[in-house]
């Protein structure tokens, strides 16, 4: 694609004048999958139009890499709406240089939705990236935030860190099948014991064959 | 269920202590009874003494609105039924002759949560005249009976001699009790055309309508909507709890991890 083509569909976003023209641009936008276009689609997660801002997400996850920066840069701090995407967006690119703002977003944020988020990303990062003595310090940190937030009064928020938990066990050397059983060992709630069991028997399952 | 309240609930309470919300429910500065009943429905504080004194919260004569509305009375009966107690069921059902509009919902929705079946006949009393008598109040935003609060607690408590009165409601003129009616009929003869009917009101046009119809469906645990509550055009903590909803039912129905229970996690996951 020329620049002056990647000009073209970013335009046709910024001048969309109904929802409807609006969503067919940002879908043109996301599947030309050009870094000229990451800020228009960061820009479009704040329009409150959940359409676009799916296509939009789908856009920045496919760039993958290229658009960890500028999410991180444009997080905004004033709408959680779009926060949220953005935070969707960096936790499926899993690119590790965004672990410092999904652990502030899991432990701090006042989103449910942001902090869910968050929550199943600290548990998919591709550690790999990072230096070999830099990966244990990293991941124990993503740990100890899941741990802490295992015990939010919002069950939504304590079944996002099982997932969470759950991806940390696949993607880290740590060994953390014991706090599953240990949450079993205090959680009330059926749907997120049921995510715990479930969680215990694919990790049982992986370490077994 | 009983013990909900806990030392990790105390932490983030803020400003009140459970003696002090009790105490405050006789202060003399009416806001702070008001607000104290809130707080302990709030915080899920279930002890004997915020039960009782909550039950007699309902009788509360001081605190009144311009409209003759008793806004003590309708937090403390919101309160308990989040509490868990069926002590406060006998106050409940009296709350629902209340002359309030407000405390009748709220008894109403109480009692469907209580799981007090003793409550049907004064529920069952409320529709009374049927269809023809559901209609709005002039100048009130709402109709002479809370129809929808009401029909939906006759669902939860399997109240089957309801039936007959409440299956005109699926054609009264207001979607949100067309949708109460539709999730009790459900409950009460578990057809399936009823959760396939609020199945359909998720690609409605209006969006507190797709929201009601997800909390239906919900609290049905209707399994085959599972992959329309996940695509339905609606924030995702809604589609959370409703597939929330279908997972508890799911858990109850079958001791162990099913297929359906893992599918409805997985897309429970997908929206995180």
């Amino acid at each position: 694609m020329t620049e002056a083509q990647a000009q073209a569909l970013i335009r046709a976003v910024e001048q969309a004048d109904s929802a409807p023209r609006l969503v067919a641009a940002v879908k043109d936008l996301a599947s030309a999958e050009v870094a000229a276009g990451i800020s228009t689609l960061i820009a479009v997660l704040g329009y409150n139009n959940p359409t676009a801002a799916a296509a939009a997400v789908q856009g920045l996850i496919q760039i993958g890499s290229l658009a960890v920066q500028p999410l991180i840069a444009q997080l905004d701090d004033y709408n959680y709406g779009a926060r949220a995407y953005a935070i969707r967006a960096l936790a499926a690119i899993a690119d590790p240089r965004a672990l410092d703002i999904l652990l502030a977003s899991a432990a701090t944020d006042f989103a449910p939705s942001v902090r869910r988020a968050a929550a199943k990303g600290l548990g998919a990062l591709r550690w790999s990236e990072l230096a070999t003595n830099e990966r244990s310090t990293v991941q124990t940190k993503a740990l100890e935030t899941l741990e802490l937030i295992i015990k939010d009064a919002d069950w939504s928020i304590r079944y996002a860190a099982v997932v969470g938990l759950q991806g940390l066990a696949t993607t880290s050397e740590l060994q953390i099948q014991d706090k599953f059983a240990q949450i079993l060992a205090t959680e009330k709630d059926a749907a997120v014991r049921s995510r715990v069991q479930l969680a215990q028997s694919q990790l049982f399952r992986t370490t077994s064959d | 269920m009983q013990s909900n309240w806990s030392q990790d609930s105390a932490a983030e309470t803020q400003g009140l202590t459970v003696e002090q919300a009790i105490a405050n429910l006789q202060s003399p500065d009416l806001s702070l009874r008001y607000y104290a009943a809130w707080w302990l429905g709030k915080f899920r504080v279930n002890t004997p003494a915020a039960v009782e004194a909550l039950i007699v919260a309902l009788e509360d004569e001081a605190d009144r609105t311009e409209l003759g509305g008793y806004p003590l009375r309708r937090n403390a009966a919101r309160a308990l039924g989040k509490l868990g107690d069926t002590q406060a069921v006998p106050g409940l059902i009296r709350c629902l002759a209340c002359d309030d509009y407000y405390v009748r919902e709220a008894a109403a929705q109480s009692l469907g949560m209580l799981d007090a079946p003793t409550a049907i006949p004064a529920l069952m009393e409320l529709l009374t005249g049927g269809v023809e008598a559901a209609v709005a109040i002039p100048g009130r935003p709402h109709l002479t009976q809370p129809y929808d609060s009401v029909i939906e607690a006759l669902g939860a408590l399997q109240a089957k001699q309801a039936i007959s009165l409440i299956q005109p409601f699926l054609e009264h003129p207001q979607a949100k009790v067309q949708y109460a009616a539709t999730r009790a009929m459900y409950q009460l003869t578990q057809q399936d055309s009823y959760g396939q009917r609020l199945m359909q009101a998720l690609e409605g046009n209006d969006l507190q309508l797709r929201r009601t119809a997800l909390s239906d469906l919900g609290a049905i645990g209707y399994l085959p909507a599972r992959e329309a509550i996940a695509r339905c055009a609606v924030e995702n903590s809604f589609k959370l709890l409703a597939l929330k909803g279908l997972l508890e039912h799911q858990v109850k129905l079958h001791e162990t991890l099913t297929q359906d229970a893992i599918q409805v996690m997985n897309l429970m996951d997908s929206l995180l």
